[in-house]
């Protein structure tokens, strides 16, 4: 979905959200409280700059709006994939970004993600899935890669990918294995306001994803191999 | 002749960094916590799942410590491998050891278990984070001949302190997967040289991305990391504004250049020319003041 329906569905229509190239900043009101909006758009490919713009949007909430809460709204292809940023530190700046999520969460904001469109491997590590939760849209689309390049990366054939993708989600893309896993909490599915109220209402910011993705079956050896170490 | 730290194995290193006969394993190979996705596709799986985690001391304090196997699928964080790493921070944050120490050798998310790799790895910041918040030192050392990359890559930047050979290499995407996407003119991945001074130990201790470089000794990373166990970063709101102006500055001092040479030049490093012939130790010396601001650990 284009990020301005989504914002309309969920703000109305006089919410402050603008996009300035593929970066997404802004405030809206919901249910009489402001956010703060972070995000990208166009399914961009999150570089140093692009890392740095969300990470100084987030710091100027913290700075500015002590406890407001931030919503996330992610749509990147991954990180970009350029000799530039590899020389200027691409990881750090993303690290810088999902540190800069952290001091939120630990200052007191409620750090809320929403992949409203697509969300790949680095452009979504350090954003969606460094919120306290991270939510989607049915619609939207995350992975790491699809089958057809996991089976040429992997050497393995594809029809065997495809029919173990049927039964463990570990295997194959999509948002509802991501559900499954329990890397993404929940799907605002129609009433998307209804979402994001649920989702501001849940105050335990403790990194459930292990434990839900045992739960929901999707994920089933991570909560019980840390349940181990931790009993060793 | 020293022995190469970038050669030996993970648990070789282990046993090399910490007191001698200090560590214990958890969950070790003998318990055969495999990948049950690896099963699942008929790939030969690691009793470890790649990946050592334990107690130890070093130089006599309490550390928690894990080191990942190159040799296994790259050190490719898979579910498993990934939950090892949480449950280790996660014990730490309970236990309160003096440090974690992480000996990281990775290619980023295992592509065989990708979505769930990608999970855990976010899980395995998150939990780092914590520990660090928590006063506990967190200190990662890299220097194996697979590198850092990937989520390993973002992960270890989010330590108090980050440890690099000369020869050892930590970025995001690997110069194949960039040539790949835009050619070899973007990214030569065969050019060594220009990987190596784009994404190795020299240059990220010249413009500040690592605060110890060390030979590819493992006496020396020992040196390294015991010398990190009382370094505390606390990662507040000045520290991250900073943090954010220094990355900024630098990416305008390249401005579109993108050339390892001119960046360390403009950042005041002289002769920038030799640097790849020069040994660690002469390169140590070349770090420009204005730079140690932009590492963790100051000049």
């Amino acid at each position: 979905m284009d990020w301005h329906a989504v914002a309309t569905r969920l703000f109305g229509a006089d919410h402050a959200i603008v996009a300035d190239g593929d970066f997404l900043a802004g405030t809206a009101t919901f249910d009489g409280v402001t956010l703060a909006v972070v995000g990208t758009t166009h399914h961009a490919a999150v570089g140093v700059d692009l890392a740095l713009r969300q990470a100084r949007a987030v710091l100027a909430t913290i700075a500015g709006h002590p406890g407001r809460p931030l919503l996330l709204l992610v749509d990147t292809q991954g990180q970009a994939l350029r000799r530039r940023d590899e020389l200027l530190g691409i990881h750090r700046a993303m690290a810088h970004l999902g540190c800069c999520l952290d001091l939120a969460r630990r200052r007191g904001h409620p750090v809320i993600g929403l992949v409203y469109d697509q969300a790949l491997s680095g452009g979504f590590i350090t954003s969606g899935l460094m919120a306290d939760a991270c939510h989607a849209l049915p619609e939207a689309e995350i992975r790491v890669m699809r089958v057809p390049a996991m089976a040429r990366v992997t050497k393995l054939p594809e029809a065997l990918l495809e029919s173990l993708s049927l039964s463990n989600p570990v295997f194959a893309p999509g948002v509802a294995n991501y559900v499954a896993m329990g890397g993404v909490r929940s799907l605002w599915d129609g009433d998307l306001a209804a979402g994001l109220r649920a989702a501001l209402a849940d105050r335990d910011i403790s990194d459930r994803r292990a434990q839900e993705g045992a739960q929901r079956g999707g994920r089933r050896a991570a909560a019980d191999v840390i349940r181990r170490v931790l009993e060793a | 002749m020293m022995q190469s730290f970038a050669e030996m194995s993970a648990r070789e290193r282990l046993a090399a960094i910490v007191d001698a006969d200090s560590f214990l394993e958890w969950l070790p190979p003998s318990e055969r916590v495999t990948s049950p996705h690896l099963a699942q596709l008929g790939v030969p799986a690691a009793f470890d799942d790649g990946v050592a985690i334990g107690r130890a001391t070093l130089a006599g304090c309490a550390i928690f410590v894990a080191a990942q196997e190159g040799a296994f699928m790259g050190g490719g964080v898979g579910e498993v491998h990934g939950a090892k790493l949480a449950g280790l921070l996660q014990r730490a944050l309970r236990d309160r050891p003096d440090a974690v120490v992480l000996l990281a050798e990775s290619g980023g998310v295992r592509l065989h278990e990708a979505n769930a790799g990608l999970i855990a790895v976010s899980e395995v910041m998150r939990a780092l984070l914590d520990v660090r918040a928590a006063g506990i030192a967190t200190v990662l050392l890299i220097g194996g001949e697979n590198g850092c990359f990937g989520g390993m890559g973002i992960v270890a930047r989010c330590a108090d302190t980050v440890v690099m050979s000369d020869i050892a290499r930590h970025a995001m995407s690997g110069p194949e997967v960039i040539e790949s996407a835009h050619g070899a003119g973007e990214f030569d991945s065969r050019d060594r040289a220009l990987v190596w001074r784009t994404t190795g130990g020299k240059h990220r201790w010249l413009s500040g991305d690592c605060d110890v470089l060390v030979d590819d000794d493992p006496q020396a990373f020992r040196a390294a990391a015991v010398a990190a166990l009382d370094l505390h970063r606390p990662m507040t709101l000045h520290a991250l504004q900073q943090e954010s102006a220094l990355l900024q500055a630098r990416a305008d001092t390249d401005g579109d250049n993108a050339d390892a040479f001119v960046l360390w030049t403009r950042l005041g490093v002289h002769d920038a020319r030799a640097v790849p012939d020069l040994e660690a130790d002469a390169v140590r010396a070349l770090r420009p003041a204005a730079v140690a601001a932009l590492a963790n650990g100051g000049a």
